[in-house]
């Protein structure tokens, strides 16, 4: 009897190919999206973008700037924009920041090639500061690490004619003879600072040039923003499994019930029928969403009635094209259990790839551009910009544009794949 | 009049011939049973008729307008096969859903609403969800849904399939109100003795062609003529030829699986039938069991397709 079941469960699977998919494929495809997202995988490089602003304008800061430039690990822009132009200053690259554009912006302070050429390895004058987003864990402290090693490896004869100034105050004037060898021997350091430093050529951060990282972000209620990024991400992802699944009711389900045909026999047409169907799953979600910040702010203090506007814009556009997308889905798919096991894929892989799981400005550059090409990547992006960087609503235009436009190519996809069912 | 005119419909479906040149009408206030086994393409004919076939060749007018493709007229009400309701909703809400997708509102979608309720005997139930309700129940609101905007003329996909013998009275009896008030009803079925008994003519369709319409009379007329047919079981195997060549009167054939059984078609039972029995009986045969059938949608149909109506 029980092999009899065992059989019986074997000849259904082996006939029910969604099953297997579901089964076999569906783990191995997100081993593999989870092992590129997670393990940096993929072609392209995972340099750290950063931006300069230089204040002093020394011979020192211009050492440091090349210094970083050569820097394998990073990519470097001293102007406003990502070629080099506008200027940039310590607002700009503040704003750089919390825009997420960069993770974090260095700045060169004023004074500070006049204190190091006095002080040398003494310090004692303006420290080197880093703008950051300290939710990053890893840019900020690479850059720490980072610029120590340039600093100490670009201006080694400053270094040491600071060093040697420091000795004058302290010990007494050097004689002529001693000054003569000095200027003789700075010059052999010099050409060091063309090349990058040779690995391992850490500096204890007392020896080299004073830094300090500052938190842009540090007006952000840190805690209730991470919750907002989670309810996005969780809310942006459950919203797609909702919008499919409900265009699969509305849709597939109506279909074998009948109740689609008699539908089309009414005056509504199929334009009508879809444009309703998109209406009420958008409505839906954007509800589903609602609900859940609301619990983020009555639970967890997510900071939703302060933030409202960008909400309730965001969740707009995130939901209409979330319903959208759904409406493709079911009008693709010939069968439920197609549906199913396709928009599982699907929306787990954008999930992944967009930030739903994890966040995209932590990822590799290659994945991070990955992540674009999803719907939750550009979600997520939007109440990023509303919940963490707290940037004004307009700035919200690119993501509201690119979800409004998958709206209406959505849409208009949805359509023409519904014809199949008129031609029917 | 005619109402409804279909001319030469061809439609292929890849390879597969759906309608084949099918050529009939409706006319005003009648109840037309399409009858054919599955497969001869009544179903798409009824969807071509409601705009949602778009025919290879031919044409559908309704009221002397030709059929559009993509859009059901609005004299054109359509009850699907399917119990095609919203199984949560209650009859009202079904009922009320369907009205004003058909453009009704207001007090013209209330009367409506209550004159559909009426005609199905729904009243004391409109506010149950209709999963709550029976087959029979089912079926006469799915008609309800297709009359809610009173339609001129109807197309009835199966409408009494599954449903017990009272429900399918019922049914044929707000069927038969309808007509009465003008509307012409256009229904296929797999019952032939529903359509011999509720149609006032029939259209016999197969492999999606019309190979016989009229009324009972008349398709009996065309085919197998007015005789009966008598069925004669006996109590031992007989040898046909000789009772044939020694009784003058009608033709005689043995059941070629059952050689126990004769039929004999005769023109007039009275006369004809006692010289057979006596035959019989003077060839040493007992008589078990006599039947005698009128002409009858079953047998016209056998003659027309040469096999009985298939399920």
């Amino acid at each position: 009897m029980i092999l009899t079941i065992l059989k019986l469960g074997w000849l259904n699977l082996r006939r029910d190919r969604v099953a297997q998919a579901l089964t076999f494929a569906l783990p191995i495809v997100f081993f593999s999206i989870f092992a590129s997202v997670f393990g940096g995988q993929g072609s392209g490089t995972s340099r750290i973008r950063i931006a300069v602003v230089d204040e002093d304008h020394s011979d020192l800061s211009g050492r440091i700037i090349e210094g970083l430039k050569k820097e394998t690990g990073l990519r470097v822009r001293t102007g406003l924009n990502d070629g080099g132009t506008g200027t940039l200053d310590r607002a700009a690259g503040e704003q750089l920041v919390r825009a997420g554009t960069v993770p974090v912006t260095v700045v060169i302070p004023s004074g500070l090639g006049a204190s190091f050429a006095t002080n040398g390895f003494a310090g004692g004058g303006p420290s080197i500061e880093l703008l950051a987003d300290v939710s990053d864990k890893i840019a900020p402290q690479m850059l720490l690490g980072l610029l120590q090693k340039v600093t100490m490896s670009a201006a080694p004869d400053l270094m040491v004619q600071g060093g040697l100034t420091q000795f004058e105050k302290n010990a007494g004037a050097m004689t002529d003879q001693q000054r003569k060898a000095v200027q003789a021997w700075l010059p052999t350091l010099k050409p060091q600072a063309s090349g990058t430093s040779p690995a391992g050529g850490e500096t204890p951060a007392a020896m080299g040039v004073g830094t300090r990282i500052v938190d842009v972000m540090a007006s952000v209620t840190r805690r209730g923003s991470l919750v907002s990024f989670y309810a996005a991400g969780i809310g942006v992802m459950f919203l797609l499994f909702s919008a499919v699944g409900g265009a699969g009711a509305a849709l597939l389900e109506e279909i074998e019930a009948g109740t689609f045909e008699r539908l089309l026999s009414t005056r509504v047409g199929m334009t009508g029928l879809l444009l309703g169907k998109w209406l009420f799953l958008a409505l839906i979600g954007f509800a589903q969403l609602t609900v859940m910040f609301l619990w983020g702010a009555l639970v967890f203090k997510l900071p939703l009635f302060s933030h409202l506007g960008g909400f309730v814009i965001m969740t707009i556009v995130t939901a209409a094209a979330a319903a959208a997308l759904g409406l493709v889905l079911a009008t693709l798919a010939k069968s439920r259990g197609q549906l199913q096991g396709f928009s599982t894929i699907l929306i787990l892989t954008m999930s992944a790839l967009g930030g739903s799981m994890f966040p995209r400005f932590l990822m590799t550059e290659t994945m991070q551009k990955f992540g674009l090409l999803t719907f939750n990547g550009w979600a997520l992006d939007g109440y990023l910009k509303v919940f963490w960087r707290e940037l004004p609503i307009p700035q919200l235009w690119p993501q509201v544009l690119v979800l409004v436009t998958l709206t209406v190519v959505f849409l208009s996809l949805a359509r023409v794949l519904a014809r199949r069912w008129e031609m029917a | 009049m005619d109402v409804l005119q279909i001319r030469e419909a061809r439609k292929k479906f890849g390879a597969v011939t759906a309608l084949d040149g099918a050529s009939f009408e409706l006319r005003q206030g009648e109840l037309l049973a399409l009858l054919g086994p599955n497969g001869a393409g009544k179903t798409t004919l009824i969807r071509a008729v409601a705009g949602r076939v778009k025919l290879d060749a031919g044409e559908i007018r309704l009221f002397d307008r030709a059929i559009t493709w993509g859009r059901t007229p609005p004299e054109l009400g359509i009850v699907p096969q399917e119990i095609a309701l919203y199984p949560l909703l209650s009859a009202r809400e079904n009922l009320e859903i369907f009205g004003r997708l058909q453009g009704l509102k207001g007090a013209a979608l209330t009367a409506n609403v209550r004159w559909a309720l009426e005609r199905t005997a729904l009243v004391d139930r409109q506010n149950d969800a209709v999963n709550q309700f029976s087959g029979g129940m089912r079926r006469r609101l799915n008609i309800a849904c297709g009359v809610i905007h009173k339609p001129r003329v109807l197309l009835l996909d199966e409408p009494t399939v599954g449903v017990d013998p009272q429900s399918r009275d019922r049914i044929y009896d707000m069927l038969g109100e309808l007509t009465r008030e003008g509307v012409s009803l256009l229904l296929t079925t797999h019952h032939l003795e529903e359509a011999e008994a509720r149609c006032s003519r029939t259209v016999i369709i197969d492999h999606g062609r019309v190979i016989a319409a009229g009324t009972l009379h008349e398709l009996v007329e065309q085919t197998v003529g007015r005789h009966r047919l008598v069925t004669l079981r006996l109590d031992k195997p007989v040898d046909g030829a000789a009772l044939a060549l020694a009784h003058g009167g009608a033709s005689v054939e043995v059941d070629a699986e059952d050689p126990r059984v004769l039929r004999a078609k005769m023109h007039d039972v009275a006369l004809d039938l006692p010289p057979l029995l006596e035959r019989v009986r003077q060839t040493g045969h007992l008589v078990d069991d006599v039947e005698v059938r009128g002409p009858s949608l079953q047998s016209v149909f056998i003659h027309l397709t040469g096999r009985e109506l298939r399920e």
